[in-house]
């Protein structure tokens, strides 16, 4: 069998002559995913997870989907109609890559997949591609993206420039047993302003998967950047997001993940405001179903003073699912006037599924504002009961409650057809269970 | 072992290092250090059961199996070199029943630590622990007419096995984590408590513990049993005089309420800054029963201590308010554990803890719903002040969520004591420290009113003492 401790660990991607700092940095993931202990249910950096249902080995990286499997996940990857580019990978292999206006290539912006990139900006890609990995817990599947990862995009903004459209990328599985290892990289320079879309969907509902993700995105001093996560893979994948954000001086960040897919999916998530004045918005909404595990492990990390940064994680749950929320602000010593906030919100919809709620602070300095707050619970019998006795049926009572709970998260979408089309999974993955 | 032989082992303090401290001829000493022979030697010395005796080896053999908690806990705990410690010391003493009885210099330190007065205000009777055993030990007669024992823990194993046995371990079992294992080894000294059904004592039970050797640690075990329709107040604070190497302390307080029943436990600890208080601290609550831990931390290197309440009957209910108190050199790290093992059973946690100078408080709490249950609710708040650049503080709560109608909500909030309030104040003629102690005080205040008045008077002026000099 073809397993990814025989094959890709061994053979890390290998494309057209990779500069020397890229083999090494390869290299170093190799031998971190080798070396570093797999998660036990004693470490902390993952309480309360299954790790015992954690299997990644019987998967590897599959060959290129043939022209009709990609014309045809091509025509679905439409969730976003008016757009500044788009790419779309299929077991990470580029099937379209729809690049930028001339009018934006003419200020100087760069939209590129991750191999072009490295052909014709070295110097950018050796500064920034493969820097951050993860301080929650996956740096040993950090390792193992660092050497295999070939799929994804490069968005770079220069100064001052701004795009107004989305940037969307969609990555899709499709062979039975394939890994993936995309990786979106965004760069926005001082006063830049961009917004990117990154869509993770499976083919079928059958097709087994691996997925280990990566995204960086660096806010320079004023930068304005909006990234949205959607995550619907089917529930027999695995996956891995590991995200991080730096934002410097004035610069204005909001990042809104959507996750509903996955049999278990771990999704670290760590901001570190590099420069004062920032403001950082973390934004998740989280529907879980039937054995569905998401491990979410969040970090506000504070170096800098007079920033804020605010974090609001809702999840939903049914049947026997379980949700982890961990999260941790810590304010280093001297970023005073620090305004951090955390909630997390949990709603359980059955008796048998699982919120656990790690919510932490670490404060070091002490001129700071910083608070906290998980609460779990039913939906309000009274509220239900107001519905009823107007004549809604309890079902569909139950069901508008539920999109109420999340309308909070998706009205901060800012873009009425995506919020649309994500109201839209919300119900298909509902309708089902509520109706 | 007969007497003469062991009194030769008498150690030599120097008296000098202690703010206050008296001459120690202990009769009975283990020596250094903890061996199979040690646990041999304080059951030998304690004329133990056998059952007791298999206690305290399996417990020991479970010690040196289980890891220090390092992997979430402070990397200080490695400072403690448990083959450093003495383990067990005694005046070679029962239990003393009257004030005459109790030698002069034991109670000159009481005098000290103010129990004669507490004793005769009002309070129904004192087991004042001083070092390992029980020094002096009075019940009022009405007490022991009602039936209730009060008595130290070798006492209770020894001439009640049939009231403490059932429950002894049973709350706070030796495998349940390093430290609980370590008093269940070496444990000596605490009290023993059974308030029989029906009793309502109107009157707090309280115990001063107390250090009073270097290099000795402090193993006490306390019980207390409360039967059906009772209730209990009971009183543990504790002062010690400084050292200078680190003295360890590791308690394990076991309380059990049957039906209906209701038990409050307080604590004022109030260690000196060279102690490490590893303290476990468990209650069961029964159908309809209450458990509450009332627990202030001031004093200490380290405190690690996370009172919890098993909610294991249908209603009950647990609480724990707590307070927090950390100054330079010193980690407060406490908090509270709810586990929920019945329908309609509800808690609640107020914490709040103060970081002064360099200190760290750090709050850790565990709230706990499986998934066949119904109606349960979990309320949690903590909230720090830091009052300098350097203080710090940290929050890592853990909270599992099952079933039907339970509902758990958890707030915390970190903030420093607003600018326009000491403006306020000093605009007023106070001073820049005078407003400062006020404010922290408003910002306990509610938590202090829950403690009894003597208390709340005490721990106002230790929380003034310690901000003295934090502020200019």
């Amino acid at each position: 069998m073809n397993t990814l401790s025989e094959n890709t660990m061994n053979n890390p991607a290998k494309t057209a002559a990779e500069p020397g700092w890229l083999a090494e940095r390869r290299a170093e993931g190799l031998a971190q995913f080798k070396t570093l202990p797999a998660p036990a249910p004693n470490d902390e950096l993952w309480r309360f997870a299954s790790v015992g249902r954690l299997k990644i080995d019987d998967y590897a990286p599959t060959g290129a989907p043939d022209a009709a499997t990609a014309e045809a996940l091509l025509e679905r990857s439409n969730l976003v109609s008016e757009r500044a580019g788009r790419s779309v990978y299929v077991d990470d292999h580029a099937v379209c890559f729809e690049g930028i206006s001339e009018a934006l290539k003419a200020q100087g912006v760069l939209y590129l997949p991750i191999e072009a990139a490295l052909q014709s900006h070295p110097e950018l890609m050796e500064r920034y591609f493969l820097k951050e990995s993860t301080e929650l817990g996956s740096a040993k599947f950090f390792g193992l993206h660092a050497a295999s990862t070939r799929a994804g995009s490069v968005l770079y903004v220069p100064k001052g420039v701004e795009i107004e459209q989305p940037l969307v990328n969609y990555y899709w599985t499709s062979t039975q047993g394939t890994a993936v290892f995309p990786h979106t990289l965004i760069i926005a320079e001082a006063n830049a302003k961009a917004s990117v879309v990154d869509v993770f969907f499976s083919e079928t509902k059958e097709n087994e998967a691996l997925n280990i993700a990566v995204s960086n995105l660096h806010a320079a001093d004023g930068a304005q950047v909006f990234r949205k996560v959607v995550q619907d893979w089917n529930e027999q994948t695995t996956s891995f997001q590991l995200d991080t954000t730096i934002a410097g001086r004035d610069a204005r960040v909001k990042n809104l993940a959507v996750n509903i897919g996955a049999e278990r999916a771990r999704y670290e998530n760590q901001t570190r405001i590099e420069g004062p004045g920032a403001n950082v918005k973390m934004y998740s909404l989280t529907v879980a179903e039937e054995k569905q595990e998401f491990d979410q492990r969040t970090f506000q990390t504070h170096n800098a003073p007079n920033a804020v940064s605010d974090l609001l994680y809702k999840n939903a749950l049914l049947d026997n699912s379980r949700t982890i929320f961990s999260g941790l602000i810590k304010v280093a010593e001297g970023a005073q006037q620090t305004d951090a906030y955390q909630t997390n919100r949990n709603l359980l919809l059955d008796p048998t599924a699982e919120a656990n709620a790690l919510p932490g602070l670490e404060i070091l300095a002490n001129d700071v504002r910083c608070s906290h707050g998980a609460t779990t619970g039913n939906l309000d019998a009274d509220e239900l009961f107001y519905m009823m006795q107007r004549g809604i049926p309890r079902r569909a009572a139950m069901q508008l409650m539920v999109f109420g709970f999340f309308e909070e998260v998706i009205e901060k979408v800012d873009s009425e057809e995506l919020a649309e089309n994500l109201r839209q999974l919300i119900h298909k993955k509902f309708d089902a269970k509520i109706a | 072992m007969s007497n003469t032989e062991v009194q030769d082992d008498a150690i030599n303090v120097d008296t000098e290092k202690g703010n206050f401290s008296y001459p120690e001829d202990y009769a009975y000493d283990a020596g250094v250090g903890l061996s199979e022979d040690t646990i041999r030697y304080i059951s030998d010395v304690k004329k133990e059961d056998q059952w007791v005796r298999e206690f305290r080896q399996r417990a020991l053999e479970i010690f040196h199996k289980k890891d220090m908690p390092t992997n979430w806990a402070t990397k200080d705990l490695e400072n403690i070199h448990f083959d450093k410690i003495r383990y067990y010391l005694s005046k070679g003493q029962q239990p003393s029943r009257t004030w005459d009885e109790v030698p002069d210099d034991v109670k000159e330190t009481f005098e000290r630590l103010g129990i004669p007065e507490q004793e005769r205000k009002f309070l129904a009777g004192v087991e004042a622990q001083f070092d390992s055993e029980a020094a002096y030990s009075h019940m009022k007669e009405e007490l022991e007419k009602e039936g209730v024992i009060f008595v130290g823990s070798s006492e209770g194993l020894e001439k009640y096995p049939e009231i403490f046995r059932p429950y002894f371990g049973k709350v706070i079992p030796s495998t349940d984590n390093k430290f609980a294992a370590l008093n269940s080894a070496t444990f000596s000294g605490g009290s023993f408590i059974y308030v029989p059904k029906g009793v309502k004592l109107k009157q707090p039970l309280q115990a001063y513990f107390r250090i009073n050797a270097e290099n000795f640690g402090q193993f006490e075990r306390t019980l207390i049993i409360a039967d059906e329709d009772s209730e209990i107040t009971y009183m543990e604070g504790c002062t010690a005089p400084k050292f200078e190497t680190a003295t360890l302390h590791s308690a394990v307080v076991e309380l059990v309420a049957l039906k209906n029943a209701k038990i409050q436990y307080i604590t004022v600890q109030n260690w000196s800054s060279n102690v490490f208080n590893l303290v476990t601290k468990r209650g069961m609550a029964d159908e309809g029963a209450e458990v509450k831990w009332i627990d202030c931390n001031i004093g200490s290197r380290l405190t690690m201590k996370y009172p919890g309440v098993v909610l294991k009957g249908r209603g009950a209910r647990g609480e724990v308010l707590s307070i927090a108190l950390a100054n330079d050199g010193q980690h407060q790290d406490t908090g509270a554990k709810m586990i929920h093992l019945a329908d309609d059973t509800t808690s609640n946690i107020i914490s709040k803890s103060i970081s002064i100078g360099e200190g760290r408080s750090t709050y850790r709490g565990q709230v706990h719903m499986p998934k066949h249950l119904k109606n349960c609710k979990n309320n949690t708040e903590c909230d720090a002040l830091l009052i300098n650049t350097h203080s710090r503080t940290d929050t890592y709560p853990a909270i599992t969520t099952r079933g039907q109608n339970n509902t758990v909500q958890h707030e915390a909030s970190v903030s420093k004591v607003s600018a326009e309030q000491i403006f306020y104040m000093m605009q007023r003629g106070l001073s820049e420290g005078e407003a400062m102690s006020l404010a922290v005080n408003g910002f306990v205040h509610e938590l202090l009113k829950a403690f009894p008045m003597e208390y709340s008077v005490e721990l106002k002026r230790l929380i003034d003492m310690e901000m003295e000099g934090s502020v200019g």
